[in-house]
């Protein structure tokens, strides 16, 4: 059996970020004010791009760069499965990640925090799944930086995740979080998710299976793509 | 294609709950690549015939009429003769997938080839054509989730009938309509917020 994709489930608006989040003050003047028009999925919804590691080439270690040194801080692995709401593993999926250095700090004309940049440390990097959904990268625990959103704001470690599906509809940009970290009850952003669990699931979790002997701790990271919506039909019926 | 009608969708019971979403923020530049703004660039000598080269640009502004100038903008749209490459299908065949920074004057700016109509679903049986049209794809500081929209080509006949453009109420409908300057640019301004706010789609 083979399926045709018709569009994606529409999620429930308490597992995402309301756009109009009054607590993240950069909301205010970007929220759209109109209702959203509902769109219904058509062939450039659920067509996307088609990304290979020739074209786009892998750096799937950030903690070392072309020609030099090695990057400060600790040395982590990240792994997980990238699948669908049914489980489907999204393969040969391209995963892009971005993130502060060991002081929390970007590689980014644009920030200004008077905290070291690392010259051994860049803070991209990109990967592709596997046929089973799979990646993993090296790099450094990004760390926590303030932020101008309140008084005494910091935002709680986290890498940039971007994400593409077999639909442009899956697109996707979020954010991994670390376990046990005291910002995070505090951070307006990662609290814009108002549902407990669906909050929860942005946070990896340490993975002793993940972790490298002598070398670096593991994180366990799964991201879910939005399911299909979909008819069922027989083989060699389609396309 | 399908002999017999489509049968009615029986939803599946979802076992898992999609990802939420997170804001880009102001940093995302390490994932800017400006070779990205240019769909063509790996098809310099493989330029489909009867393509049309155009170049899509326009402003970003936000609720307060501030220009938007570190926002992350995304294009796809189908190659000139209306088709989308197949899941796992040829990499090396063209694609209109784009991504461009806005610059400091709020400005994105693509070169891309234009595409041509779009069946809505052959795969599902629905043969009706959509005009051209360009998906795009806010995403910046401020958007919890990227914004989605739609860029239309003025002046082309199928816009009269295309089935998502027939929706938007017809006094908004411009804000979504891209227009020409005569040398292969299009024009379309996208207004996140205010007054003459572009129509943001729930995709």
């Amino acid at each position: 059996m083979s399926e045709v994709v018709h569009g994606y489930r529409r999620s429930d608006p308490a597992t995402q970020p309301p756009l109009d989040s009054p607590s993240y003050g950069s909301t205010r003047a970007r929220f759209p004010r109109q209702p959203l028009l509902e769109l219904p999925h058509t062939l450039t919804e659920t067509s996307s791009p088609v990304f290979t590691a020739a074209r786009y080439p892998e750096v799937a270690d950030l903690t070392a760069l072309d020609g030099g040194g090695e990057a400060m801080g600790e040395r982590i692995i990240v792994a997980g499965r990238l699948t669908d709401e049914d489980g489907r593993p999204v393969r040969h999926a391209m995963v892009e990640v971005w993130q502060a250095n060991a002081a929390g700090r970007y590689n980014h004309e644009g920030d200004t925090h008077d905290a070291p940049l690392d010259p051994n440390f860049r803070g991209m990097g990109r990967v592709f799944t596997d046929a089973d959904g799979w990646y993993r990268y090296v790099t450094i625990r990004p760390g926590a930086y303030p932020w101008r959103n309140h008084s005494n704001a910091w935002r709680p470690n986290h890498i940039h995740y971007s994400l593409f599906g077999s639909g442009f509809a899956q697109r996707m940009i979020t954010q991994m979080y670390f376990p046990g970290d005291p910002l995070l009850p505090l951070d307006p952003i990662f609290n814009t998710v108002s549902d407990e669990a669906a909050r929860n699931r942005l946070v990896a979790r340490f993975d002793l299976d993940v972790t490298e002997p002598e070398r670096a701790l593991g994180y366990r990271f799964d991201l879910v793509l939005r399911g299909r919506e979909a008819t069922p039909m027989e083989d060699g019926h389609h396309g | 294609m399908a002999e017999t009608a489509t049968p009615e969708l029986a939803p599946s019971a979802a076992t898992l709950v999609a990802s939420a979403h997170q804001t880009a923020g102001p940093y995302w530049h390490l994932v800017d690549f400006p070779e990205w703004a240019d769909t063509t660039r790996h098809f310099a000598d493989a330029i489909p015939a009867g393509a049309e080269r155009i170049t899509l640009t326009g402003t970003v502004t936000d609720g307060t009429g501030a220009l938007v100038g570190d926002a992350l903008v995304e294009i796809w749209h189908a190659d000139p003769a209306g088709r989308y490459p197949e899941e796992g299908g040829d990499p090396t065949a063209f694609q209109g997938y784009g991504r461009c920074a806005t610059d400091k004057a709020g400005r994105y700016r693509f070169v891309t080839l234009k595409p041509g109509p779009v069946p809505v679903g052959p795969r599902t049986g629905d043969n009706r054509v959509q005009a051209p049209h360009v998906a795009l794809a806010i995403f910046a500081r401020g958007l919890l989730q990227h914004v989605s929209t739609r860029l239309y080509f003025e002046g082309e006949a199928l816009n009269a009938t295309d089935p998502v453009l027939r929706a938007v109420p017809e006094a908004r409908r411009g804000t979504m309509i891209a227009r020409p300057s005569g040398d292969g640019t299009w024009t379309l301004d996208l207004r996140l917020q205010g007054e003459n706010e572009t129509v943001w789609m729930a995709v």
